[in-house]
C-alpha cells in the first residue's frame, strides 16, 4: 500500500483552532499553506453522512476574509467581477468570480454587505476568498483598484461553518437573531459575547451558517457549538465530498485562470445589466461565449459502473473519441456511486448523454446528469 | 501470516497458494473503503508490481503484489461489500489468491512480531 508522507510542516501556518483539532484526534495535512484537519477519528464517510443528517462543524479559517472600503466600493468592485454589485442590497451576499483580462477565473468568492439588525453597517464589502488564492487575490484587487478601495485583511479572524439539517437550530440557540436570515443573507451580530459576521450559506448544499469570529474567541464558539449532541467536527475530506455532491465547483480543480464563467456553468453570476454594459474583464470573450456557446462546458457525471473517476480521468464519447476531462471526482456517500465534475466539448453536455470515463485504462460508462447530485436544502424563504 | 513494509499480508496454504490482503493498520489508514479493484484471474504478477487498487471517499491507493505468481482467484465479495476490508482486513477482506512462483519470496517477508515492531517505528 502506498502512503503519502509528504509534508512541509515547518512552513505551514495554523488557524486559531489548531489545538482544538489535535485534541479531537484530527489527522492534519498541509492545505492552502495551513496545517488543516482532513478528517477526525470517525473518518470521511461517517463525517459526510453526519453532516447530511445532522450538523457538521468546519474550520475554514484558512480562507481569506477582508473588508473593502472606499468612496464607491461597490462600483469599484464591479471592475473586477461580472456580477451586479451596485444592485447588491444591504444585508445580502452574492457569489462571484474575480476575472483576468481574458475572462479566466482568478478565484471564486463570496462578497456581501453586512448590516446589523436595524440595517446599519458600513458601506464596504465583506469578501471571503479561497485560502490558496488569497494573497494573489488581494494583490490583484489592490493593484487594479488602487485609489478606489482600501483592503483591510481580517487575518486575525477565524471562519467557522456549521452545516446540515440541524445546523440552524443549533446555532440559533446561541444566536437567536440568526433565525431572521434566509439563504445568502448576512448580518453583523453579537453572540457568544463577541462580534460576529454571519451569513446563511456554506459550501455543502445544506442549510447552515458561515460565522466569522474574532480569532481569540474561536475556541469558545467552536467548543460551545460542538457541545451540542447534534454536532460533530468535520474535516476537509468530507467538505470536499459534500461540495462535490452539491455540484459546486472547486477552485484549482474545476476552475482556473483559463476557465471562463460561461464554460464553468456559472453564467448566473454574470448579471443582465453587466452583459449589456460589457464592462468587466474579458467581457469580449464572455459575451461571445454567452451568445455562441463556449468551446467546453462543465458537466456533472454519474459513473454507472466501476471505480470512481477522479481528477485527470479522460472522458470519451460512445465511439471512443476523447471529448473531455474530469476535473474533480470521487465517491458519493449518499448515492453510493462515483460522481464527477468535468469539462466536455459542446454537443456532449446535454443531460442524459451517455459517455465513458477512462479509469486506469478501463473505459467505464457514465451519464451527464443535472447538478446537484444531491438536492440543495437551502432555506430561501423564512 | 507474513507482512510487507507496504502493509500487505500473505498467507500460504499447503498447496502453495498465497492469499493476499492489506493489514489492519493499512485499513485504518485508508479509512472507509468504498471500492476495490482486484486483479484479474490468470494475471501474472511480480513482487512489487501494482496488484490492486483500494479506494476511499477521498483517494485511490495502490496495493503492491508482495510476492510473484499467477492470480488464481479474486475476492468477488468485495465488489458488493468493499467495507469488508475495514471490518475484517486480515480475514474476509482478502483481495486475491496467487499461485506462488517463488516460495522463497515469502520467507523474506516479516513475521507478525517483526511487523509489529516495524509499526512501532512509524
Amino acid at each position: 500500500m502506498a502512503e503519502d508522507r509528504t509534508s512541509d510542516a515547518a512552513a505551514l501556518k495554523t488557524t486559531p483552532l489548531h489545538a482544538a483539532h489535535i485534541a479531537l484526534g484530527a489527522r492534519m495535512v498541509p492545505f492552502a499553506g495551513y496545517e488543516m484537519p482532513v478528517q477526525y477519528a470517525e473518518g470521511v464517510l461517517k463525517e459526510h453522512l453526519w453532516t447530511r443528517e445532522h450538523a457538521g462543524l468546519f474550520d475554514v479559517s484558512h480562507m481569506g476574509q477582508a473588508r473593502l472600503r472606499g468612496v464607491a466600493p461597490l462600483s469599484a468592485f464591479e471592475e473586477l467581477v461580472p456580477g451586479d454589485f451596485i444592485g447588491l442590497k444591504p444585508g445580502r451576499q452574492k457569489y462571484s468570480v474575480l476575472l483576468n483580462r481574458t475572462g479566466g477565473i482568478v478565484d471564486d468568492l463570496m462578497a456581501s454587505r453586512p448590516v446589523n439588525s436595524v440595517g446599519t453597517g458600513d458601506d464596504g464589502l465583506f469578501v471571503i476568498v479561497n485560502g490558496a488564492c488569497k494573497d494573489n487575490d488581494f494583490k490583484v484587487i489592490d493593484a487594479e483598484l488602487a485609489g478606489q478601495v482600501t483592503i483591510e485583511r481580517l487575518e486575525e479572524r477565524a471562519l467557522i461553518a456549521i452545516q446540515g439539517p440541524e445546523a440552524a437550530a443549533v446555532f440559533q440557540h446561541y444566536a437567536p437573531e440568526a433565525a431572521e436570515l434566509a439563504f445568502m443573507d448576512v448580518r453583523l451580530m453579537t453572540a457568544f459575547g463577541v462580534d460576529l459576521i454571519v451569513s446563511r450559506s456554506g459550501y455543502t448544499g445544506e442549510d447552515g451558517y458561515e460565522i466569522s469570529v474574532p480569532g481569540d474567541a474561536a475556541d469558545d464558539v467552536w467548543n460551545k457549538l460542538l457541545s451540542d449532541h447534534r454536532v460533530k467536527p468535520i474535516g476537509l475530506g468530507a467538505r470536499d465530498s459534500l461540495r462535490l455532491e452539491a455540484g459546486l465547483p472547486l477552485y484549482g480543480h474545476d476552475l482556473d485562470e483559463t476557465v471562463s464563467p460561461v464554460e464553468a456553468d456559472l453564467a448566473f453570476a454574470i448579471n443582465k445589466n453587466r452583459r449589456e454594459q460589457r464592462d468587466f474583464p474579458g467581457a469580449t470573450r464572455i459575451v461571445k461565449e454567452l451568445a455562441e456557446g463556449p468551446p467546453r462546458v462543465r458537466v456533472a457525471l454519474k459513473v454507472l459502473e466501476g471505480a470512481p473517476a477522479r481528477e485527470g480521468a479522460e472522458i470519451s464519447d460512445e465511439a471512443g473519441a476523447i471529448v473531455g476531462t474530469v476535473t474533480s471526482g470521487g465517491f458519493s456517500p449518499v448515492l453510493k456511486q462515483g460522481i464527477a465534475i468535468g469539462f466536455v466539448k459542446p454537443g456532449h453536455a446535454e443531460v442524459g448523454t451517455r459517455l465513458n470515463v477512462i479509469v486506469r485504462g478501463k473505459s467505464q460508462p457514465c451519464e451527464v446528469v443535472k447538478a446537484p447530485f444531491v438536492p440543495h436544502r437551502y432555506v430561501r424563504k423564512l | 501470516m507474513r507482512f510487507t513494509k507496504d502493509h500487505e499480508w500473505v498467507e500460504v496454504d499447503s498447496n502453495g497458494i498465497a492469499t493476499v490482503g492489506v493489514t489492519a493498520y493499512a485499513a485504518e489508514q485508508l479509512g472507509d473503503v468504498v471500492f476495490v479493484e482486484t486483479p484479474a484471474v490468470g494475471k501474472a504478477v511480480k513482487a512489487g508490481d501494482g496488484f490492486a487498487v483500494v479506494e476511499s471517499v477521498k483517494a485511490a491507493s495502490d496495493v503492491y503484489a508482495p510476492i510473484s505468481g499467477e492470480v488464481v482467484e479474486a475476492n468477488a465479495a468485495l465488489g458488493d461489500a468493499p467495507e469488508t476490508v475495514n471490518a475484517a482486513p486480515e480475514a474476509a477482506g482478502w483481495f486475491a489468491k496467487v499461485k506462488l512462483a517463488n516460495p522463497a519470496e515469502v520467507d523474506a517477508l516479516m513475521d507478525r512480531h517483526a511487523y509489529e515492531q516495524y509499526l512501532q517505528t512509524l
